[in-house]
Order: structure tokens, then sequence, then C-alpha cells
């Protein structure tokens, strides 16, 4: 029952090379050379994974197949705002993917559906020995693996999961909660991480501290505080349903999905938001979840210019998301 | 309304933002505004994000070798300290001493526990270590209380630097124990 809340899990580890400098300080040779070494140390790897991997060249990608990475949560924004000298090795399913010279020289990236911490870690610990046999990672003793920014030293393995919390955002408990986390050692945000606010109540909650702190106690951590939160969202549902206005908003937002004719993304993202709610408290049983997680997804600008192959104004955007969602409801 | 940064000029810049969830508003002075990189509404964000970065190192010593560079990269401490970025793994080695209080600052702590190369697993057992730290915490504990009279004390005195130390050493030890 936890998937109602937790929408996915993934675990990212920052590695670099030892005999390289970090990003920030490599030349566009270097940087080819540590997309060679990474690529063939895929290769040389004798294991049933590394034949899943392939190779993205970002600058073969036009603008909208490279923002719909980011829309999937596959790379990060900072990834695609320079495509030069960096790749991406992603395996068929989606799952595990490897930013080449993004920050670090390394940022491997494993994401699950719904709350799995210790096999989202476990595949992602399992590719690093991989890279590790074949690649000398940069190491000290004290700190840990070596990273570009000193907020990843250590085990440099950032694990987050992704919540829908419209019950903690409507009551405005979201705010003091956010607060508390930073002194455990975590950190909540919006849906696309770093520097962006929360759209359709969905956020993203992390662990802080690198360094000091086990890759096992981190991912015990952030899953103690992960089933708190879970449980307050439950709770404070429950309440909101006992009143009608609650109700009220769950089917006003429905009926709007249902025949709007043109909607924005922000309308859209709450009001998806509000019908999930409906949802995942027993008060609406002809759609589900699965449909509206995947409109959560579809619906972002890049995901309908893919789709349409074509660049779109915002308003040819917003006719077309209005008929997507029509005809997913 | 003076400005909440320098609490002197009148505050005619108001800043909204998002922080981690939380909605924050800020009335800043021109002069103030500008140096905190809000000239630009449409930038705010990502200045917002490198000062924020810069600034862990802002408040680290001052810089004993200045002029000296990284051997592997050719960094100066300047250069990290204003962009948050350390150029390469050497840097740590180079700039230990000027690194190591921000490092502090934003972990609580300055001692890797976890996993390690293969290449040097040979040479440490990681979780003998940690089997270690939890017979230990009960040890932790009345270290802390020590270091905290000693911390009011250096207080008292106004002995600041002793006391800056003592704080360090504290968060340190509670980040170890939190840690477990």
């Amino acid at each position: 029952m936890q998937n109602n809340v937790v929408i996915s899990t993934r675990v990212r580890l920052a590695r670099n090379l030892e005999e390289f400098p970090f990003p920030c300080k490599l030349n566009d040779n270097g940087k080819e050379r540590v997309i060679e070494k990474v690529k063939s140390a895929i290769k040389d790897s004798n294991s049933a994974v590394s034949n899943d991997f392939q190779f993205l060249d970002l600058e073969q990608m036009n603008e909208m197949q490279r923002l719909n990475l980011v829309e999937h949560h596959l790379v990060s924004p900072e990834f695609i705002s320079n495509t030069k000298g960096r790749a991406l090795l992603i395996t068929k399913d989606n799952k595990i993917s490897i930013m080449v010279n993004e920050e670090d020289h390394l940022r491997i990236q494993v994401i699950n559906k719904g709350f799995d911490l210790e096999e989202t870690y476990f595949l992602a610990d399992k590719v690093d020995t991989l890279l590790d046999e074949n690649l000398k990672f940069a190491f000290n003793k004290k700190l840990g693996y070596l990273t570009q920014c000193p907020t990843n030293l250590g085990t440099g393995m950032r694990a987050s999961v992704m919540l829908h919390l419209p019950a903690l955002q409507k009551t405005r408990a979201i705010g003091r909660i956010a607060g508390n986390l930073s002194k455990l050692g975590l950190t909540i945000r919006g849906i696309y991480g770093e520097g962006s606010e929360p759209k359709g109540d969905m956020y993203q909650l992390s662990n802080q501290v690198t360094l000091g702190i086990s890759e096992k106690a981190a991912l015990e951590n952030l899953k103690n505080i992960t089933e708190q939160l879970v449980n307050q969202e439950k709770i404070t549902r429950e309440r909101l349903f006992k009143s009608i206005e609650t109700k009220d908003t769950v089917y006003r937002s429905m009926g709007i999905l249902k025949y709007a004719k043109s909607i924005s993304h922000d309308e859209a993202m709450q009001l998806l938001s509000n019908v999930r709610l409906g949802i995942v408290s027993g008060e609406i049983n002809d759609v589900s979840c699965e449909t509206i997680d995947k409109l959560f997804t579809q619906i972002q600008p890049a995901g309908l210019m893919v789709k349409e192959n074509k660049k779109l104004s915002p308003e040819e955007r917003d006719i077309i998301r209005a008929e997507l969602i029509q005809a997913a409801l | 309304m003076k400005c909440q940064k320098c609490g002197m000029r009148e505050a005619t810049t108001h800043i909204k933002t998002v922080k981690n969830g939380e909605y924050a508003q800020y009335e800043l002075c021109s002069q103030c505004a500008k140096e905190m990189g809000y000239t630009n509404i449409f930038s705010d964000m990502e200045n917002e994000f490198s000062n924020f970065l810069g600034s862990f190192f802002g408040n680290a010593l001052p810089a004993r070798t200045q002029a000296a560079r990284c051997e592997g990269c050719g960094s100066t401490y300047n250069e990290i300290a204003k962009t948050g970025h350390v150029g390469c793994a050497d840097c740590y080695e180079t700039f230990w001493e000027q690194l190591m209080p921000s490092i502090r600052r934003i972990h609580g702590n300055t001692t890797h526990c976890g996993k390690i190369p293969h290449s040097l697993e040979y040479t440490e057992s990681v979780e003998k270590n940690v089997s270690e730290k939890n017979e230990s915490t009960d040890n932790i504990d009345s270290e802390i209380q020590l270091l905290k009279q000693s911390l009011e004390k250096a207080v008292k005195e106004q002995n600041f630097e002793k006391a800056a130390e003592l704080r360090d050493k504290i968060k340190e030890l509670e980040g170890n124990k939190n840690a477990e």
C-alpha cells in the first residue's frame, strides 16, 4: 500500500577516475578519454548487465529528446545544459543509467517504481563493483570517494524517494516537516530536484549527509523517515476526506480533466494530483493510480513534443495535453 | 523596513523563493540584493545556488598559502572557494587544512564509513569499524558532555578560538553518534 505515496525510488553514486582532473578542470580531449574508458570498462566486464547498456550520443539528439530524458528523471537538467564532452550509457529498460562527465566523471543511477531502497541500492552497488574492476576510482581513506563537490564526499551516494504528498501540502504541514528533516541529515525538494518548485504535490526526499555514514545506515535512516512521512500523509488524508470540501475538490478536478479543451502544465499537474488523492482514498474507483502516474510524465512539455514529433507552441501543447488526458481517463 | 541582510539601508527589493519546499520571503536593500545575485529575476535560483555552494568555503580559514596551486590541475584555493568545485583528487591533499573545516560543516563528520574500492579492501575492514563504534556510543555521550562544559567555559572567558574548536569537535562526535 506504500506504493500509493511512494512513486519511485532512486539511488545514484558519484565516482571519479583517479588519473583525470574532475570535469570542471578537464578539457574536451580529456573528457573524450574518460568516455572511452567508461565505455570499455562496461564492455570488458563479463556480466549480463553489461550487454544491456546502450550508448546515447547527446549531441545527436535534438533538444526535445534531451528534455524528455530529464522529464523521465533519467538525467539531470544540468547534464543536458551542455552536451559537449558528455555521454549517457543507459540500459534498454531505462532502469540503470550512467551519466559521464556531469558534475563528476560518473554518476551511476538506478531508478525503480514504488518503494524499494534495498533492491535499488543493490543494483547500483553491483554496477559500481563491476566498473571498479576496470577503473581506478579516486578514493581517500579518510574522505572516502572523492567528488568535485564536497557535499558528495564519502559514499558519494544519494538515495531518494519520490513522494506524492497532497494532504501534507494542502494542510501546509510540509514546510514544518522540511525544516525538521534537515536536522536528521535528510532533505526534501520539489519534483525535479535542486532549485525546482514542487509540482503536482510531488516531492523528492533524499539523504543529505554522505560522509561518516555508511550506505546501509543512510538507507535505513531514509527508509525510517519515509515510512513516518507516508504514515503522516495517510492520517492527514483520512482527516481531509471527512470534509465535503476535499471531496468537492477531487470531483471538480476530475470534471475539468475530463472535459477541458485546453489545459496548462501546472493546472494539469495540480488537478491530476487532486484526482490521485481521490483514487488512493477510495473515493474514485474507475481510474487507476497507474494511469495517473503515467500521465504525470506524459503531459510534460518535451514529452508531448517528442510524441507528436514536432516543435509545438505552448498553446498547441495545452490542446494536445487536454486530448491526451481525456483519452486516458 | 530595514534590509534583512545589512540591517542599515532601507529595503527596496522583495525576494520570494521556494527553498526545500518551504516558501521564503526576504526584504533587501538594492545593494545587498545585487551582492546576493538578485539583480536579474530570471537567474536568481542559479545565483543563489552557486553562492550557497561557494559560501561553504566562505567562512573557512584564510588561505595560508594563497598563491599555491594544486600540482594535479592547477587550481588555487581561492578558485575552489569561489566556485564550490574542487579541481581534482589531488586538491584534497594540497588544500587539506583549508578544506577540512568546510567539510566538517557540511557533513558534521570527516571520516568515511562504508564501501571502499576493491584495491583497498584488504587494508581495512569496514564492518569491524562499525561494530567498534556501536560499543563506544556511551563513551561518546560522556565525551560530548565534557566538551560541552568546556565550551561553556570558553565562551564565558571569551576564548572564541577555543570555543570554535570545541564546537567542531562536538559536532563531529554527534555526527558519529547519529550515523550509527
